[in-house]
């Protein structure tokens, strides 16, 4: 039994040993993203979306000759099942790893990669507290966080709808839900002061319904609902409004609605703003005309049915980064293969290009990433509702300052500071 | 005999072992240990003939005690903050042990099911002191003054982990042998006599829910530490559902069984979401189905009947 | 709080209560009979729910009318009845009857994470929304709040049907009363020639039949995702727990003292509307173990 249980120890423990400096026959990397529970309604189309990337990278020839091969963590699993397998990937070799979806599975991963010293894209996750309560050198963020997507959203709000003197929350009751309040809430008094907070609601998080907040709202009527929930929550919250004739009476600000549209169908009426976490829309003003984005809509549509939605660009903005990152190593050395910290250094002011604008990597490992906002509309040429009136806001100015932290920096902010951000307008 | 205990022997070197033999598995093993440690909480009320499905409560309020004591006193030591935090199980563990401990069998189960999905609505609910369901990081502390790094403190984690399992399970078996023991493993069979005896059941069965909320704490406890951050989730009720179902794999009653049942239960979790991602559940679930259908006495059970099977055959010969 | 608002707050506690009653009442019936608390009932609920969106969508999708949504919910519990409920006490709860309780539940909750994989497997990941049932009756306005007659009228009108249906079933038809006897004394009723397993495997379905229901008449309120029925099973629990095991009418009181307790919670405290029911649950509880209309059991020597 002994000699067993040492044999199959051994066994595992082979791949350890093999050395990183060498050319690797594959690049591997590992991916944290929920294939179950709520939050796959984001990491389904998310691997989905990396499988298409890397097999079109693979088909040209890899980073820099070599072959990228994913693994996925499920970050449903639990907090156990993840740390253990995300150990145990990078300790059997992986090269690069990519957590997470949820904020609190970064807060957990982070720290852990630092130690492992292993490099680590935080690709999807909102919190702005990670680089602003610690330094890390193998940690990096390819898209933005929480503070610019709360901030564009409440510039688009001013912009649009300048004159309302009323806001009610229904935020989900989790890290999420209470950060993106407090962010949105401190912009807003600091640049329209006279905004009066009538209503508060943190319904738990999977809630399946609101009735009851809902009646509230409606003996309220406050001139604008704001709400940053998403998935099953945000359907069920917009389809009971809709039902019950809330949308009509109050303007919707849904800063992740963009993920909901194709699901909502006919039900979300026109005049509501939708954000995107990020300059991410399937019909990017941008980027619509251009071939490869063009050919990888194409593509995911014929692999899922559906139309990429924003953790989709996320992905693919995070291997992006990972690709960009090494070329550059690769560049540096003239052409020989990078050791791992090489390819860290290369992340300094690193700038790559997903599916949507360009991002670049800011000292603090932050990425900088352009924010885009617009209002629904039934237009029929889609069976769901998409946008018009888009803006797409400058990332630069949207982002805390490095060394700052968010909620006290947007809390100094004045009228001045919204009339000074950089924004391009698309009629749709 | 020797076979009886020459096995365990083994299996303990073999786990004691890991680090150097096979490393990888040293962070699956401890949280299975950890986990472990609570099951055998579990497996006390069991043999009292009672199920207890919100006993994550304690594994919970342990954990959220040292994260609590490490961010007010940054650095703290590790044995100053496992022993707060097994104090708050027990302190939670008597107060609401006082409450449940009159009533038995579905009534039992069901209200600590209830406390412990209040103290979960509350760890989500009251998201400036708790962390939300994102929950709060638990720092490393200090071990006798020493800041240490990852490798040397999870290693000594699970050192710790393994002699806690040894010294716990031990005092649990003897505890099961000691008059107390015994008076309170009366609760299932007869409870009824306890009481022409003179002996208050209510009183027995609360010093064995004491000691099972010790036990779930320091299971707790040692996960959040190793994990570094403790979530609602600790607290969750199919967390509950898990102890006893792993209180079950292993072999309802047994300390052993808590232990092996652990791990098998955290090796096939861990790699059924790793190669298996979207049928994790559906594999636990069929495994749990082919245990209680085939072998209702569990892993220990399964065990004790090829013991059986190989010294009887060594008699016949 | 002026008259308005309790009004409304008693509305909505209404209608949640009523769906809740519709689930809860299937778990308690089939404790009461079985003496087995079902975990996978909140798997059942989810299944019924998947299921009346799927075959709606369907149907609607050939032109057919929305009111037709009515009859398939009917249809797709029948089939979580039969399909699911059926195989599930046959194959399964069938060989633990005389096993201990502990293991009775435990195969409940295998098969609830057996279902949970199933949904996804089957449904996906994306959540499922289906409410042209619920449109086709349109609003109503009471006070300048606008209510669907779905939530305020029909579903209360329902669970009252359910209610009094399940009463009269029980004690005024032949199965029922066999059902009941053999609730009452297993041994004495086979004795007396009534085929307990049948009695048991009827209980089931229907038990399981209700839960589909249950989602069925939820899935036009809300989105349909994976892990709603991890969310039904507590708060089902809290329901049947608090009004005593077996309790059917103590089901209807409990659901609607939880229900309004948390949409009152909403309108004065909305930070403990999650707290509600379980605070009820306890309260209840502590005062009276055997939940508000269940009898104490005589403690066997």
């Amino acid at each position: 039994m002994r000699k067993f249980l040492l044999t199959t120890a051994a066994i595992l423990a082979a791949p350890i040993a093999a050395l990183a400096a060498e050319k690797p026959a594959e690049l591997k990397v590992g991916i944290t993203t929920f294939l179950t529970g709520p939050a796959s309604v984001f990491g389904v189309p998310a691997r989905d979306a990396a499988e298409i990337i890397v097999e079109k990278l693979n088909a040209e020839g890899g980073i820099g000759g070599v072959p990228v091969a994913l693994s996925f963590i499920d970050e449903g699993a639990g907090a156990e099942a993840l740390t253990t397998e995300f150990r145990r990937q990078v300790e059997g070799g992986a090269h690069a790893m990519m957590g997470a979806i949820s904020s609190g599975n970064c807060q957990t991963l982070a720290p852990l990669a630092e130690d492992l010293q292993v490099l680590n894209l935080m690709w999807d996750c909102g919190t702005q507290q990670i680089f602003e309560q610690n330094d890390y050198k193998y940690v990096f963020r390819t898209q933005a966080n929480a503070t610019p997507e709360m901030l564009a959203t409440v510039l688009y709000l001013l912009k649009v709808k300048p004159d309302f003197k009323t806001i009610a929350v229904v935020n989900q009751d989790y890290a999420w839900g209470r950060d993106s309040w407090q962010i949105f809430s401190a912009a807003l008094k600091a640049l329209k002061p006279d905004v009066e907070v009538v209503g508060e609601f943190f319904p738990k998080f999977g809630a399946a319904d609101f009735s009851t907040e809902i009646s509230r709202l409606q003996a309220m009527q406050p001139d604008v609902i704001l709400s940053t929930s998403w998935g099953g929550d945000l359907d069920t919250f917009i389809q009971q409004a809709a039902q019950r004739g809330l949308m009509n009476t109050s303007t919707f600000v849904i800063p992740l609605a963009e993920s909901s549209l194709e699901r909502l169908g006919s039900t979300l009426p026109a005049g509501h703003i939708v954000g995107a976490r990020g300059d991410h829309y399937f019909l990017h003003p941008d980027r619509r005309d251009d071939a490869d984005f063009q050919e990888f809509m194409a593509a995911f549509r014929e692999k899922t049915g559906a139309h990429a939605i924003y953790p989709v660009f996320h992905m693919s903005q995070a291997l992006a980064a990972l690709k960009a990152a090494y070329e550059k190593a690769i560049a540096a050395k003239g052409g020989e293969w990078p050791e791992e910290d090489e390819v860290i250094a290369a992340f300094e002011g690193l700038t790559f290009q997903g599916l949507g604008r360009e991002v670049t990597i800011r000292e603090d490992n932050q990425g900088i990433e352009a924010q885009l906002l617009g209002m629904s509309v039934q237009s029929g040429d889609y069976p769901f509702a998409t946008l018009e009136n888009i803006m797409i806001f400058d990332g630069e100015a949207l982002t805390t300052p490095v060394g700052q932290e968010s909620v006290e920096w947007v809390s100094k902010l004045t009228p001045e500071y919204a009339a000074s951000v950089k924004v391009d307008t698309y009629e749709k | 005999m020797t076979f009886r205990l020459a096995i365990p022997a083994l299996l303990v070197l073999a786990v004691a072992a890991i680090p150097f033999a096979a490393p990888q598995l040293q962070l699956l093993m401890n949280l299975a240990l950890a986990k472990g440690i609570a099951v055998v909480g579990v497996t006390v009320l069991l043999r009292a003939g009672q199920v207890s499905f919100g006993h994550a409560l304690y594994f919970a309020i342990a954990a959220y005690a040292a994260a609590f004591l490490s961010a007010s006193m940054p650095g703290a030591d590790l044995v100053l903050v496992l022993v707060v935090a097994v104090a708050g199980a027990v302190l939670s563990g008597i107060i609401v042990g006082l409450f449940v401990v009159r009533y038995r069998g579905i009534f039992f189960g069901m209200l600590n099911l209830a406390f412990s999905m209040i103290f979960w609505s509350i760890l989500e609910k009251f998201y400036h002191y708790t962390g939300g369901a994102d929950g709060i990081r638990l720092p490393r502390p200090t071990v006798f003054g020493m800041a240490l790094e990852r490798g040397p403190f999870e290693l000594i984690m699970f050192y710790l982990s393994v002699a806690l399992v040894l010294l716990l399970g031990w005092f649990t078996m003897r505890w099961f042998a000691s008059p107390a023991g015994q008076i309170f493993q009366t609760i299932k069979t007869n409870e009824t006599r306890l009481q022409y005896l003179g002996v208050s059941p209510q009183r027995a069965l609360l010093s064995g829910y004491i000691l099972s909320a010790a036990l779930c704490g320091t299971g707790g406890v040692i996960m959040g530490i190793v994990q570094g951050v403790v979530t609602p989730e600790f607290a969750w009720w199919i967390r509950s559902g898990e102890m006893v179902f792993i209180a079950v794999l292993g072999g309802a009653g047994s300390v052993a069984g808590a232990f092996v049942g652990a791990v098998i239960y955290e090796t096939i979790r861990t790699y059924a979401s790793a190669f298996a991602g979207d049928v994790w559940q559906m594999v636990l679930g069929g495994f749990l189905l082919v245990i209680i259908l085939f072998a209702p006495k569990g892993v220990i059970g399964i065990y004790d009947a090829a013991l059986a099977r190989l010294t009887g055959k060594g008699r016949s010969e | 709080m002026n008259l308005t608002i309790f009004l409304l707050a008693l509305f909505d506690g209404i209608a949640y209560a009523a769906l809740v009653f519709s689930v809860a009442v299937g778990l308690t019936l089939i404790f009461g009979v079985m003496r087995i608390l079902n975990v996978a009932h909140g798997s059942l609920y989810a299944v019924g729910a998947y299921l009346t969106a799927t075959l709606t969508g369907y149907v609607l999708a050939l032109g057919f009318a929305p009111l037709l949504a009515f009859p398939l919910m009917i249809v797709s519990a029948v089939l979580v009845g039969v399909l699911l409920g059926g195989p599930i006490e046959w194959l399964l709860l069938r060989r633990i009857y005389n096993k201990p309780e502990v293991l009775q539940l435990l195969v409940t909750f295998a098969v609830f994470m057996i279902l949970e994989d199933v949904q996804r497997l089957v449904w996906g990941t994306q959540p499922y929304f289906q409410a042209s049932a619920l449109q086709a009756l349109g609003m109503v306005k009471v006070f300048g709040v606008n209510y669907t007659v779905y939530q305020l009228i029909l579903l209360p009108l329902l669970a009252l049907t359910l209610l009094v249906g399940l009463r009269f079933f029980l004690r005024h038809t032949i199965l029922g009363k066999l059902i009941l006897a053999t609730t009452e004394d297993r041994e004495a009723a086979q004795s007396i020639g009534i085929d307990a397993d049948k009695v048991f495997l009827v209980t089931f379905i229907v038990g399981a039949a209700l839960a589909g229901l249950g989602g069925a008449l939820a899935s036009p309120t809300t989105s349909i995702l994976p892990g709603m029925g991890a969310d039904m099973i507590v708060l089902s629990f809290a329901v049947v727990a608090t009004a005593g095991l077996g309790q059917i009418e103590g089901a209807a009181f409990t659901a609607l003292l939880i229900g309004l307790g948390r949409s009152f919670a909403v309108y004065v405290w909305p930070e403990t509307a999650v707290l509600v029911p379980y605070l009820i649950m306890l309260i209840v509880l502590l005062v009276r173990p055997e939940g508000l209309f269940g009898s104490p059991t005589a403690r066997k020597i």
